[in-house]
């Protein structure tokens, strides 16, 4: 029996995991900061070196991480729902390919940070149009049909992707590549993906309920009170806005997406109310803790943060997954 | 009798070019029940569907206690209406009690979560459906029968005052076949639902129902008191096989030759 109480209690340990996580990431890096004087830094009390670092490096990057890990979780979950497939992720249709396509082009062309960011969420968007309108159609979209067509766009940026690469030279390849695989040494200002992280959190939360009728069916849903049609362009359209955000701040990086959603409906189930909001603090908490690794374990070299977050999802979920079987009868 | 809650005006249902019913005319007001007979792919689901508000009619128009589903909106149209699919796909794990829980959703606020008085009122479907110790049992390990028997409770747990049943004993043995359609009668019976469903089985519709609408398939229907459609010479044209009706303790069965 889902209940509030059962709810916020588990929000709120995910909440202490978000902040401990955060802490972990302006403490721990190439110079140790001590806790304390974190919080001095953050209060503005610092003006030293530790203070310059912890304000103006690691609490911007460890930020972008939290809202990017949180939007692709976010975009992750909705997706399952909209595509009742658990092996959807904010990756399944297209929408990383045409940002990759438009990254990896401006690289090519030699466009500094802002062009790459800025051609990466063109190229986003127009790969959401593109599935979305092929796969309207004549509007009786299905989930098969957006499915396919999510498909065949992203191996088409995959082709996209991969011929650029190979013509490239050999100096971009390496930023192509950590590009490809996520990346948040470059992440810069984390104000617009944190704005977009609360603005769907905030438009998705109260439809969730509907989203529970909408993951045992449409028709189903429709019968029980839903609108379903609506519901469906804006849960699509939300996990979109959702996942090109965080494509265009650091790259795409894989795993959260998929992983997070199904780590949350393992450990607490598959209610929307308490599912999305969980899987937002989770995969946010979950990529700061990747890219803190990312960036300490083989200091000074820094590993792409993708690497990370499969390195860490994969025995959890496998875990999780084993226990899940022999509980069920 | 006042507005009855289902009204089907002028209906021509159609999927492509395929007719399944022509200017269809019927009314269902409180406590009534109609069975809907007819060959694989005659369209039966088809017009329960269009019945529901699901899908869009070639023409005409259908009428919930009075009102378009387009002028009622989503929510207030499932405190109305209920509908039992036919098909179920579970794509996530959840247990018996949550799914049955679904079924309360017309009934809570946007913000609200389910409470005691919704509890009570699912643990009271289980039990009329025969799996109260299933509460926490995970969908996806029940059998066919169990989960048609969980739809069953969703849908009584809705509390519609109108009941579309597509084949509400498909999976079911017989004792729970009779049981089912028992819990549907007492519904008409006692809170005034009127009921369509589409059976497989005359002479269950014969006992449980008190009209019945025969879909040819090819745009032909026809409406009336079950005593008078559900004869051999009817049916066997129906199925276009012949049945032979046998009566016994002043009930009926069709028997095929």
């Amino acid at each position: 029996m889902p209940t509030r109480r059962r709810a916020l209690l588990i929000l709120a340990a995910l909440a202490l995991l978000a902040l401990a996580s955060m802490a972990l990431a302006l403490v721990v890096g190439s110079i140790n900061i001590p806790l304390i004087d974190v919080v001095h830094a953050l209060l503005g009390a610092d003006d030293g070196v530790a203070g310059e670092v912890v304000r103006s490096l690691r609490l911007p990057r460890a930020l972008a991480g939290f809202a990017c890990g949180g939007l692709l979780a976010l975009a992750g979950a909705l997706l399952q729902v909209l595509l009742r497939n658990p092996l959807a992720d904010p990756y399944v249709l297209g929408i990383s390919g045409g940002a990759g396509v438009g990254a990896l082009f401006a690289i090519l062309l030699g466009g500094g940070l802002v062009v790459v960011n800025g051609s990466a969420f063109v190229g986003a968007l127009a790969a959401m149009l593109m599935v979305f309108g092929l796969a309207h159609g004549d509007g009786s979209w299905t989930q098969t049909r957006l499915l396919l067509t999510g498909v065949i766009v992203a191996s088409g940026c995959g082709a996209a992707v991969a011929l650029m690469l190979s013509i490239a030279p050999d100096h971009k390849l390496r930023s192509m590549l950590f590009w490809l695989m996520g990346d948040l040494s470059q992440a810069g200002d984390p104000s617009l993906v944190l704005f977009v992280l609360a603005v769907v959190l905030a438009v998705c939360l109260p439809f969730a309920r509907e989203l529970n009728l909408l993951a045992r069916g449409a028709d189903l849903a429709q019968t029980l009170g839903v609108a379903v049609a609506r519901l469906r362009r804006g849960v699509y359209l939300l996990a979109s806005l959702a996942t090109a955000a965080a494509v265009t701040q650091a790259g795409a990086i894989g795993f959260i997406g998929l992983i997070v959603p199904h780590l949350v409906r393992l450990a607490a189930g598959n209610d929307q109310r308490l599912l999305l909001p969980a899987s937002a603090l989770a995969g946010g908490s979950l990529l700061v803790i990747a890219d803190t690794l990312a960036r300490t374990l083989v200091a000074p070299q820094q590993l792409p943060v993708g690497v990370l977050t499969a390195l860490i999802g994969v025995p959890v979920f496998l875990f999780l997954l084993t226990r899940d079987a022999r509980t069920r009868r | 009798m006042g507005t009855p809650i289902l009204e089907a005006r002028k209906l021509t249902v159609a999927i492509g070019d395929k007719i399944f019913c022509r200017d269809l005319d019927f009314v269902l007001h409180a406590g009534e029940r109609l069975a809907i007979l007819g060959r694989n792919g005659a369209g039966k689901s088809t017009l329960l569907s269009v019945l529901a508000g699901l899908r869009a009619p070639r023409s005409g128009e259908v009428l919930i206690d009075g009102a378009s589903y387009a002028a009622l909106g989503a929510r207030a149209s499932a405190l109305i209406r209920g509908w039992l699919p036919q098909v179920r796909g579970d794509a996530f794990a959840s247990t018996v009690l949550e799914t049955a829980l679904v079924g309360r959703h017309p009934h809570l606020e946007r913000w609200g979560w389910e409470s005691e008085q919704d509890a009570k009122i699912v643990r009271q479907a289980l039990a009329a459906v025969d799996l109260s110790r299933f509460e926490a049992r995970d969908i996806q390990t029940l059998s066919a029968g169990e989960r048609q028997r969980l739809a069953i409770a969703t849908l009584l747990a809705q509390q519609p005052k109108l009941l579309l049943l597509d084949e509400p004993i498909a999976h079911l043995d017989l004792k729970h076949q009779i049981a089912m359609l028992e819990l549907f009668a007492a519904a008409a019976r006692e809170r005034g639902a009127a009921l369509a469903m589409v059976l497989h089985e005359p002479a269950l519709a014969w006992r449980f129902c008190d009209r019945a609408l025969l879909i040819h398939g090819d745009g032909r229907s026809e409406c009336g008191p079950v005593r008078e459609m559900l004869t051999a010479e009817r049916l066997s044209s129906l199925y276009q096989y012949p049945l032979e009706a046998i009566e016994s303790d002043g009930r009926i069965s069709f028997v095929p030759r």
